[in-house]
């Protein structure tokens, strides 16, 4: 039997868009508004051809341009602390940032969102997630070494988190986990608003020799550009402009197929194919097929090289052959690359891609035109300044509004919320909130990410970092941890985002590392609507200002809007990834109580602060007041104090108190260790507030008694609050508070650990 | 002085555990070799690793493409005739599907991805990779697997234990749901070990849960050197 043959619609050409240029164009459909489709024509003196169009739509997206954001990102450029300038050997703009860590070392790192495929599909969603950000590391140069993921849904018990959870962890693990990637950290948190918007945040972070950096260019006339990895097909196919720019209630089932589906074996391939030719020195630039695909990688390395490319698109391998031009270049297809090769390299290059079985093709040439060029079967039909795409998209100062319910919100403290007043009370308190689903034990999870891969991790979840030593002949090590919190940035958002960067500072410290540099993913609501515009500025000026005070940079990062359920947008929620490093693994301080005897010191002051607590919201529901006050010279210190004492051996174990407060980062600890602890409530505390307050700026470390003078002695030097609050015992395997209650590990364990599965299975 | 024997650590397109096994082989005390699957000569090895990973995308079943490569037709040859051959996670499936051990790995019972420190029974330290355990000694490795069911007919499994070739067995709860709570067997000749959890990754302090694998590249070691006077 033979099938007719297809019919295909005439190909749009040049030639024809400047025949025809009163023909009616769709931009409408692929999201361009009147004003942009506008300067597209301004720019080429034309209509655009189809081809073109499809380029300017995706590139254009909210995704891709950053059109709402970026008059507030700049900040971050601008206030890049002096102390920092020397480290930072790639900043903003590239496909991530890099950072100096000494020893001919450096390290790249970014994290990134992949939210709206991951509730369209969630496996695959969250899997490509985890493969996108994996390629922006790769392209930097770095072997990739460990991967951290920030993850959000609605509430536990919702049967829409039933189906998008498992979903979720699964891709992000069957990803990682087949790449040979240890994932090492990160959040679970649940919320009503992000029933119908999960957010997948995944980081990636890689190491490089610091004279091993590679750009996005395409330099040098004559030079081949190299397409090589998966073959393009038809998935993800308007990922770009139509998932992450537009809302897309009620139209999962419609759009599925615009999700991109993920290899991780051929990725696994691609990475090692490119390390070898990275190491063999056989590029000039590369760039990695993410959102936009084609459109995104031709157009970022000629702007950023000579100037000019010519591509015979037909060349393009296709998984598809029925593919137009105009699909070709906005599919998102996964594991593919594209090279700058000089001609005396490229046999070299296709050898390596051989071995690997790797298919590559060289598609076109590097030129100094200053225009990119496209044909297909002979017919220019792209023919643009690539910069127009890539650097000079529209820029919006969208309206900026106060929510109108801000005062009100931030007036209703909340002060009135009933308190347990007695030992028992206080102690079905602790216990309802160790169990309640963003304290509980997150093994269910986590169990299933492999942490080991690779040889080199020091720590892991639920330590307060993960930390991965750089090299096996040394013991520098490298150490990142990832904290938002949407409840605090919606009471405030500049706080917010400073209280995010604080715990993840923090986290970085509490485990010895000293805190190095910044990343960020900034998932907020529509940009349309000037409240969240107000959210979105307040959160990135005090990001921007707290990392200036502390004195770390922002290396780059990725914004995501659009986050909404109708009308209703998530939790603003700023995810902050902290990047440390410490000088000596086997100098780490994990968070497990092991020693029996050591005294436990909470160091920082408590204040009676619930607003946006855990407390608040497990026990009562309620979200109002102002979050806990942020004292960034406070985190300075604490974190000096937390790096020396672990590089002297002043302390055994430490743990951040953040979130449920001092009862929970105790029962932590306990947990994770083979002691108890006996606390006593000092004379002036108040047993509630001691017990569960979020006041930020604080930690409980476990001092050998050897060392207690010395410990005590340092931080009275530096003046920070330092409070022995009880010791470590081993043979009372309980949590006792003197004078209240006595919760015996056992119990406290089953009330954690049972959460999860029986909610998940 | 005397040179170290030479073992070879054999990396298929998707291995990724191979790192760490050659680690572990080079703490042990040997000189560790990598080996590329499209070569069909071994280095003059005279043991192999197969390591843990994703060989070939475990497309088709997991191993079942990496037994057909040049290097494995070397790797069963020495089999065959004596070289100590051991496989880890991946490495398990591949000398299953090339039938140097029976039975085969299926996907975990409860259907997920499992990582976690895992309490092991050596029941057998008769064998080139367990000679350096005492019989019935508890340790502790990382296991992480996503088709880690061990399972084989009921007159294999009989055959197995009364000839005393089950190597290793979980202790507590099953992982997996491998049957009779098998971690790792060998052949009859006990050059041929096969096991899902990690000992190479239980090989430092610093990063394993325990050191509590290494003996197994010990052990071997000893056996290609002899004992140390």
């Amino acid at each position: 039997m033979t099938s007719a043959p297809v019919q295909r619609p005439p190909v749009d050409t040049v030639k024809n868009a400047k025949k025809n240029s009163e023909d009616k164009q769709p931009y409408r459909e692929l999201g361009l508004a009147d004003n942009e489709y506008a300067r597209i024509k301004e720019i080429l003196g034309r209509r655009p051809t189809s081809s073109e169009l499809a380029m300017y739509s995706v590139m254009w997206s909210e995704h891709c341009s950053y059109k709402s954001s970026k008059v507030h990102l700049r900040q971050f450029g601008e206030k890049v602390p002096d102390a920092a300038k020397d480290i930072l050997l790639v900043g903003m703009g590239e496909n991530a940032g890099v950072v100096d860590i000494g020893d001919g070392w450096a390290v790249t790192f970014k994290i990134e969102s992949h939210n709206h495929p991951s509730y369209v599909e969630p496996h695959q969603g969250a899997a490509t997630g985890v493969g996108g950000i994996v390629r922006d590391i790769l392209t930097m140069g770095a072997r990739p070494v460990a991967v951290l993921d920030s993850l959000r849904f609605g509430p536990a018990e919702a049967p829409d988190t039933g189906r998008v959870l498992p979903g979720v962890v699964s891709g992000v693990g069957g990803y990682g986990n087949c790449l040979g990637l240890p994932n090492i950290g990160g959040e679970l948190v649940f919320d009503p608003t992000y029933l119908g918007n999960p957010l997948v945040n995944a980081l990636c972070v890689g190491v490089l020799r610091a004279d091993g950096i590679k750009l996005a260019k395409a330099e040098g006339a004559g030079s081949k550009v190299v397409l090589f990895g998966a073959r393009t097909g038809g998935d993800g196919i308007g990922g770009a402009s139509v998932l992450a720019s537009a809302s897309f209630e009620a139209e999962g089932e419609r759009k599925r197929p615009a999700v991109q589906v993920g290899d991780p074996f051929a990725e696994k391939v691609l990475i090692e194919c490119c390390l070898e030719i990275f190491a063999a020195d056989l590029v000039t630039g590369i760039q990695d097929l993410g959102a936009a695909g084609l459109s995104c990688a031709t157009t970022e390395l000629a702007a950023a090289g000579s100037g000019g490319m010519a591509v015979d698109l037909d060349l393009a391998p296709l998984r598809d052959q029925t593919l137009v031009p105009e699909e070709i270049l906005m599919s998102e297809s996964q594991e593919r690359m594209m090279a700058v090769v000089t001609p005396d390299n490229l046999a070299a290059f296709m050898a390596i891609c051989e071995k690997w079985d790797v298919t590559a093709t060289v598609i076109g040439e590097v030129n100094d035109s200053g225009r990119l060029t496209m044909r297909w079967h002979g017919e220019k039909i792209v023919d643009v300044p690539p910069r127009s795409l890539a650097h000079e998209g529209p820029v919006y100062q969208r309206p900026i509004g106060r929510p109108y319910d801000q005062d009100a919100l931030n007036g209703d403290h909340g002060n009135g919320l009933p308190r347990p007043k007695t030992g028992d009370k206080l102690c079905a308190t602790g216990l309802k909130l160790i169990a309640s689903p963003n304290l509980a034990d997150k093994s269910w999870v986590t169990d299933q990410y492999d942490r080991y891969v690779l040889g080199n991790t020091v720590l892991a979840q639920p330590e307060d970092a993960g930390m991965v030593r750089v090299s096996e002949d040394g013991v520098l090590g490298l150490a990142l941890a990832v904290d938002g919190n949407g409840r605090y940035t919606r009471l405030d958002p500049y706080a917010g985002a400073q209280l995010a960067l604080a715990e993840a500072y923090r986290n970085v410290a509490t485990t010895g590392a000293r805190p190095l540099a910044v990343t960020n993913c900034l998932n907020f609501g529509s940009p349309e609507d000037p409240a969240v515009m107000w959210q979105f500025s307040e959160a990135v000026r005090g990001l921007a200002d707290g990392c200036q005070q502390l004195g770390i940079p922002v290396t780059g990062g990725n914004v995501s809007f659009y986050n909404q359920t109708g009308r209703t947008p998530i939790l603003p929620t700023p995810v902050i990834g902290v990047l440390g490093v410490i000088d000596d693994v086997t100098r780490r301080t994990p968070m497990a109580f092991t020693q029996d005897g050591h005294q436990l010191y909470l160091l920082g002051d408590t204040r009676d602060e619930f607003g946006g607590s855990e407390w608040a919201n497990v026990v009562h529901g309620f979200l109002g007041g102002k979050p806990p006050k942020v004292d960034l010279d406070r985190e300075k210190l604490l974190a000096d104090v937390l790096i020396n004492a672990s590089r002297d051996g002043l302390i055994d174990a430490a743990h951040d108190v953040s979130d449920g407060g001092l009862f929970v980062a105790l029962a932590e600890s306990c947990l994770r260790g083979t002691t108890g602890a006996r606390i006593v409530v000092p004379d002036d505390e108040d047993p509630f507030v001691f017990l569960f307050s979020e006041s930020a700026g604080r930690a409980i470390v476990a001092v050998p008694r050897s060392e207690e003078v010395r410990f005590t002695d340092m931080c009275t030097a530096r003046g920070l609050p330092a409070r022995r609050i009880g010791v470590l015992d081993i043979l009372e395997s309980a949590i006792e508070v003197q004078g209240q209650f006595r919760l015996p590990i056992g119990e406290l364990r089953r009330a954690w650990s049972g959460t999860l599965p029986a909610l998940f299975g | 002085m005397r040179v170290a024997p030479r073992v070879g650590v054999l990396t298929f397109p998707g291995s990724l555990d191979d790192r760490d096994a050659l680690r572990a082989v080079r703490l042990a005390g040997a000189e560790a070799v990598p080996l590329w699957h499209g070569e069909k000569w071994l280095s003059d090895v005279v043991a192999v690793v197969l390591p843990g990973g994703f060989s070939y995308g475990d497309y088709l079943r997991a191993g079942a493409i990496a037994r057909f490569s040049p290097a494995m037709a070397s790797v069963i040859d020495g089999a065959r005739n004596g070289m100590p051959v051991l496989g880890i996670c991946n490495g398990f499936q591949v000398l299953c599907e090339a039938h140097l051990l029976p039975g085969a790995l299926i996907r975990n019972d409860h259907r997920k991805f499992v990582c976690r420190d895992q309490q092991l029974r050596i029941e057998n330290n008769r064998t080139d990779w367990t000679s350096g355990y005492e019989e019935n000694q508890q340790i502790v490795v990382p296991l992480k697997n996503g088709e880690g069911g061990y399972v084989a007919d009921r007159a294999t499994l009989d055959e197995l234990e009364a000839e005393g070739r089950v190597v290793a067995r979980y202790v507590g709860d099953n992982p997996n749901g491998s049957y009779r709570d098998i971690a790792g067997i060998t052949n009859a000749e006990g050059n041929v070990v096969g096991l899902m959890p990690h000992p190479e990754h239980a090989v430092e302090d610093l990063t394993g849960p325990s050191t509590d694998g290494l003996a197994f590249f010990t052990s071997v070691l000893q056996k290609l050197v002899g004992t140390p006077a």
